[in-house]
């Protein structure tokens, strides 16, 4: 794994020379040659590495002096683009600077003090004005940020297929819990797959949408304070209301994408996603599944959730001990300006961070999406590294994963209760 | 001094893997057992000496459970499925069969792809879906009519470890057949021969005669199979990924260690598959020096 990454890195970096006449040999050693910033991502699939390449095009525009280095390390949600960057931090040889997702799944970098507080940053360039302040409070640990948001998710959308539930007699989209149950009966009477479900960890994002929408966001957003209740009644109802829509679910797919392919394909009625679904649904054949929007497929909150925002986002952040501190930062900049992230969200099939991002970029979803951004309370995801952290959050996959065995939900509360005590967070 | 001259060049020679194998498969052993023995529970406390409790804390967690109850049915199934197909094939071959080459080629062919490579086709082959969305197995069961074949594979819940064995006998079945058909040419043909003149039956033949001389061969398939089965990783990540249903204990080890950031855990359980392992080698060794010797 590290080698190939090590051998596809010296690829790049020797195209990088042909290109400028072999100027950046030497770029580590200062001096007249340009200085190399290694940035470390997951972004190589389609979409996000061309929303790369657009930041790093603004990057190369704005300094001359320093030469971009693509880290990059395939595999979704940076699975392995993280185990490796854990034995680099582990043998003190970080990247200037890596993709994260912005929250509690940093806490492991912060702890073991490899991490810079970018407050600095904050400050120099007014960030804590253009972000919306519920962004800056949710990623603040103890008053210190350690990261600049790049793009925001939303985890709480639920997909459906408008056909299915015309067949179905589901007049009107649910809005709430109980209307969901009712419209996911009528589509398993009406013979399709109520709701389709991917592996394991569709399951746990699928759970924070449900409880989202069960606690209410108050309450959801409390479960990360000193003052959670994971054992009261609330919770076993919000837990007992999973238990009823995870029984409506179909054959468990191999992934989200054959989840949200069955809904595209009319064989499901509804599938909860995060909003990089819309990307695969709607992009045209080899990459996406080239559907119509509105008409093919649609989307909503899930149920009970509206007027909330479930973000994640990926960020990035400033090792201690960077090789190359200025050019992190100088990286920081155009990830954290509106130039950079407008130029990477569009590609990418996210919105941007900040709240004065040009809006007539954002066509379709996402300019649903960018306007319940800045107008919508928001809410971590759990799943997806906002309000726990690794281990936490692996807690939470293993309970979910046996409660998908013996659907005992006493036994869920108890071990998501214990994770939470356990967490030390 | 001569008696120096004799054992010292021997050693000298030695004396690099030796060495290599000290520091870098026991040294290491022995640092994972005194991490699993640690409260090292992140990656940044000091870890102090806390006895078994790793070892025993473990077994009141379910996952961990779920994983040596997987783990164990998939060893029974992948053992006797792969020695029972080895054998059938081996036992088919050396009754002479026209074009043994080829045979001998096309079924050792599956050894030299990886676990990985098989693990992708057979996420495919074995995909749960059914009915009009079925691929793979189930679409062929369908399109057959056989529709009460078509289940859940490798997740269903009770029984998707036997599943996530078919692969591995699959591949491992045909190696498992060259040591049982070296096996079979071991076996004189005079010793046949007598039976056969004392008034055995073929089938007899095999059940006093050729059984028991291959027991030395059984009992090395045994154990290479066991190693390779409480070990088992990249087919389960590769088929499956990181799931519950389908945890054994060296997915367990990977998620303490690189999904919870628990050092402790991930080493205590690596410490449970080496003695796990060593159950089937130890034996295994102790009496393959014992036969050196005599022989």
């Amino acid at each position: 794994m590290a080698a190939v990454a090590a051998t596809v890195a010296g690829l790049l970096t020797l195209t990088a020379c042909g290109g400028d006449g072999g100027g950046a040999a030497q770029g580590t050693q200062g001096g007249g040659g340009e200085k190399k910033v290694e940035v470390f991502s997951w972004w190589t699939g389609p979409g996000e590495a061309d929303g790369l390449k657009a930041m790093r095009e603004i990057f190369q525009k704005n300094n001359a002096g320093l030469e971009f280095f693509d880290a990059a390390v395939a595999g979704g949600s940076g699975d392995k683009a993280r185990a490796l960057l854990t034995t680099k931090l582990q043998a003190g040889d970080p990247p200037d600077t890596f993709q994260g997702h912005a929250g509690a799944e940093l806490q492991g970098y912060i702890k073991a003090g490899q991490l810079e507080p970018v407050n600095f940053l904050y400050d120099e360039l007014k960030l804590k004005e253009v972000f919306p302040q519920q962004l800056i409070d949710q990623i603040s640990v103890r008053g210190d940020i350690y990261s600049v948001p790049v793009n925001i998710h939303r985890s709480n959308v639920m997909w459906f297929n408008p056909g299915v539930l015309k067949e179905a007699g589901v007049a009107e989209v649910p809005k709430t819990i109980p209307e969901f149950v009712t419209a996911l009966d009528k589509v398993k009477k009406a013979g399709k797959v109520p709701l389709a479900i991917g592996s394991e960890w569709t399951m746990v994002h699928l759970l924070e949408s449900v409880l989202l929408g069960s606690l209410g966001t108050d309450a959801y957003n409390a479960l990360w304070t000193a003052n959670a209740d994971w054992s009261g009644p609330a919770m076993t109802k919000a837990l007992n209301d999973f238990k009823t829509v995870l029984s409506y679910a179909g054959d468990p797919a191999d992934d989200w994408q054959p989840a949200a392919k069955q809904v595209a394909d009319g064989q499901a009625a509804f599938t909860v996603m995060g909003d990089w679904a819309y990307g695969y649904f709607h992009n045209p054949p080899d990459g996406g599944l080239g559907k119509k929007s509105k008409t093919d497929f649609d989307w909503a909150p899930s149920p009970g959730t509206a007027g909330t925002f479930m973000w994640l986002s990926d960020s990035f952040t400033l090792p201690k001990g960077a090789p190359n501190r200025d050019g992190a930062v100088a990286w920081l900049k155009v990830a954290a300006s509106k130039e950079g992230q407008d130029a990477f969200n569009p590609k990418k099939g996210s919105i941007p961070a900040r709240k004065d991002a040009d809006t007539s970029l954002y066509t379709d979803y996402l300019a649903d999406a960018l306007k319940d951004w800045g107008s919508n309370k928001l809410a971590g995801s759990i799943q997806h590294g906002v309000v726990v952290n690794d281990a936490w959050r692996t807690a939470i996959n293993e309970a979910v994963g046996l409660f998908h065995e013996d659907k005992d939900v006493a036994a869920l509360q108890s071990s998501l209760a214990e994770a939470a005590k356990n967490s030390g967070q | 001094m001569t008696r120096v001259r004799r054992w010292l060049p021997g050693l000298l020679l030695v004396m690099p893997s030796l060495v290599a194998i000290g520091v870098f498969v026991y040294g290491m052993l022995g640092w994972n057992f005194r991490l699993a023995m640690t409260d090292r529970h992140d990656e940044v406390s000091e870890g102090f000496f806390v006895g078994l409790d790793n070892f025993f804390s473990l077994w009141s967690q379910k996952p961990w459970v779920i994983s040596v109850h997987h783990a164990i049915v998939f060893t029974a199934v992948f053992v006797l499925g792969a020695l029972a197909l080895g054998w059938l094939l081996a036992f088919l071959m050396e009754k002479g069969i026209r074009g043994e080459g080829t045979f001998r080629a096309v079924y050792l062919f599956p050894m030299a792809v990886s676990f990985v490579a098989t693990g992708v086709v057979w996420r495919w082959l074995m995909n749960s879906a059914r009915d009009e969305r079925a691929v793979g197995l189930n679409r062929l069961f369908d399109g057959l009519g056989l529709d009460a074949l078509q289940w859940g594979w490798f997740r269903d819940q009770d029984w998707g470890m036997a599943a996530m064995a078919i692969p591995a006998i699959w591949q491992i079945s045909g190696y498992v057949m060259a040591l049982f058909l070296a096996g079979f040419r071991g076996v004189p043909e005079e010793l046949r021969e007598a039976a056969r003149v004392d008034g055995c039956a073929e089938w007899q033949v095999y059940r006093h005669v050729v059984l028991p001389l291959l027991r030395p061969v059984t009992l090395s398939a045994l154990i290479i199979l066991g190693h390779i089965s409480l070990k088992v990783f990249d087919l389960i990540v590769a088929v499956s990924g990181k799931q519950i249903v389908t945890y054994v204990p060296a997915i367990s080890m990977w998620v303490a260690v690189f999904d919870s950031h628990d050092p402790a855990k991930g080493a205590a359980i690596a410490s449970y598959i080496v003695l796990a392992v060593s159950v089937f080698v130890v034996p295994y060794l102790v009496w393959s020096l014992r036969r050196e010797k005599r022989s």
